[in-house]
């Protein structure tokens, strides 16, 4: 893979991960938001939080599983701060259009309301990750410590889906999808290491 | 035979295909501002925009309607593409646009409605001689859903008593049941949740006999739209949206409160009455404002009144009932 193709390629990525946010401000300018514009931009940016979210956590099933796509790697770290951004996105929407910046109000729901609280955790464990992103954190924490706090992003994304499945009426189906999905994608890295702890000469490396 | 035959129907009122499928195109959100002012002058076909062919022949029907001193006024009307294309009605699917592109399926005609029970005598009533049983009424009433957002909605029918009249309930009937329509072979969609159907509602007899709680066929002057519960439902404005059942098949005079679906699926959050105020709070989240469905994004919350401010009406009928207890 050259390099500017992985250029290209990245800024593909940027073009698609800033779409969703294209569309909200089209419709916003527009007044094409539909019935409920807050509410279809609070679930518009919750969902593609969710959705890149996932889709980070795939990138290293992947590299592991296919040898040869190991070149995807840094799509982890874009993808995952893209998600981050519309994590913060998710919240101001919360913030400026649900609690008209109140802090009681929001104090109020954050310690009353079970689905914000897992909420805003899940954003809280994500701030660390997105700041500690760069290569001067790498340095600065070690690669050991660096990589102990980044496993908080399987914390953050069950929050995340925690967040959805007690956001939804009692009985609708809707995040199940994404929870089989990330089921999936978190049940992956353990079995993945069970393989290749048992061909302990083969160089498969462990990320 | 209630289906009219082509010829029935006036030519004025049959859509050019290409003009149909361009107005499917625009539905299926491919907005632009010169479509939105060219369905908006369409005037009597508006309503047949909105729902499949199924039951064109009848949408768009106007109704003869008479205006009602019981009718809400001061409020601004929600558009009828909002009130069309923003629905719960989960038996055509789980998000607030699926009924709109889905309700097409329910077949509106023919139509009875049974009552059984507590009544003198079993009885079954035709939609059309429902339709004809009292004159129909324009009425204007909030609509508030228990998700905190609300409509104000130009409903079309009469008071739900003057039904109960035609009933004959014994005395001893002290509650109302109403259960919607349900076939899983034309709800392909309930799979989206975990609910049992048919979707089951009721109210105490003193609450359905109150002359606010409405016997619905229509609003904006013409027949229900399909998503919006057709061809007949009830509308009782002081209690949460759910409360109002759709697309109703069957009443049942009981003696014992009836088991209701929302309720079913989570007691704590849902309670039989379910009257709308502001000063007990869904276990999830605060009942004390709203979001008005149609205004942009930047538009304040408004703050939700008690009863959905039909208490003048209505609270007399709780008195001495400790309301956080019978949410």
């Amino acid at each position: 893979m050259s390099r500017s193709t992985i250029t290209l390629l990245k800024t593909i990525t940027w073009i698609l991960c800033l779409w969703p946010l294209a569309i909200l401000v089209w419709g916003a300018v527009t007044n094409n938001l539909g019935p409920d514009p807050i509410a279809r931009i609070t679930f518009s940016t919750g969902a593609t939080t969710l959705n890149l979210l996932t889709i980070s956590l795939a990138v290293t099933p992947v590299r592991r599983i296919v040898k040869p796509l190991a070149w995807i790697g840094p799509w982890r770290k874009l993808i995952g701060l893209f998600a981050f951004f519309y994590a913060t996105l998710h919240l101001f929407t919360y913030i400026a259009l649900y609690a008209g910046f109140n802090v009681q109000a929001m104090m109020s729901d954050i310690a009353k309301r079970r689905y914000i609280t897992v909420g805003m955790l899940a954003w809280l464990l994500l701030l660390p990750l997105a700041a500690t992103s760069f290569n001067w954190a790498i340095r600065k924490m070690g690669g050991k410590n660096w990589k102990r706090l980044h496993k908080l992003v399987y914390v953050a994304a069950v929050c995340g889906i925690i967040h959805y499945w007690w956001q939804v009426k009692p009985g609708v189906l809707s995040p199940m999808s994404n929870t089989i999905i990330l089921a999936v994608l978190l049940a992956v890295r353990p079995v993945l290491d069970w393989i290749q702890d048992r061909k302990p000469l083969a160089a498969y490396s462990r990320s | 035979m209630l289906i009219r035959r082509p010829d029935d129907i006036p030519s004025s009122l049959i859509t050019p295909k290409d003009q149909y499928l361009n107005r499917r195109r625009f539905l299926r959100g491919t907005a632009s501002g010169l479509a939105t002012a060219g369905a908006a002058a369409l005037g009597l076909d508006r309503l047949a925009n909105v729902i499949s062919p199924r039951t064109r022949a009848f949408a768009g029907t106007k109704l003869e309607t008479v205006k009602s001193p019981l009718s809400t006024t001061g409020e601004q009307l929600t558009s009828l593409e909002d009130i069309t294309h923003y629905n719960n009605y989960y038996e055509f699917g789980v998000d607030k646009g699926d009924p709109a592109k889905n309700a097409g399926a329910l077949p509106t005609r023919p139509w009875t409605v049974k009552v059984e029970g507590l009544v003198k005598q079993p009885k079954t009533f035709d939609i059309d001689a429902l339709l004809k049983l009292r004159p129909l009424e324009d009425r204007v009433y909030r609509h508030r859903c228990v998700e905190a957002w609300s409509m104000v909605i130009p409903w079309v029918g009469y008071s739900l008593s003057e039904f109960i009249k035609q009933c004959e309930p014994l005395s001893n009937a002290k509650y109302v049941q109403f259960l919607s329509y349900y076939d899983k072979h034309v709800e392909k969609w309930t799979n989206e949740s975990t609910i049992f159907w048919p979707y089951s509602e009721g109210l105490r007899m003193d609450e359905a006999m109150n002359p606010l709680t409405l016997l619905t066929f229509g609003m904006y002057g013409e027949v229900l739209p399909n998503q919006d519960g057709a061809p007949v439902r009830i509308v009782v404005p002081w209690k949460y949206g759910f409360k109002s059942a759709k697309s109703i098949v069957t009443v049942k005079f009981v003696e014992k409160e009836p088991h209701t679906t929302w309720n079913d699926q989570n007691g704590r959050e849902y309670g039989f009455y379910s009257n709308v105020n502001p000063n007990h709070d869904h276990p999830r989240w605060s009942q004390k404002t709203e979001r008005r469905i149609g205004q942009p994004f930047y538009a304040q919350r408004k703050a939700t009144l008690m009863f959905n401010g039909y208490a003048d009406q209505v609270a007399s009928l709780y008195n001495g009932m400790n309301l956080d207890k019978y949410y």
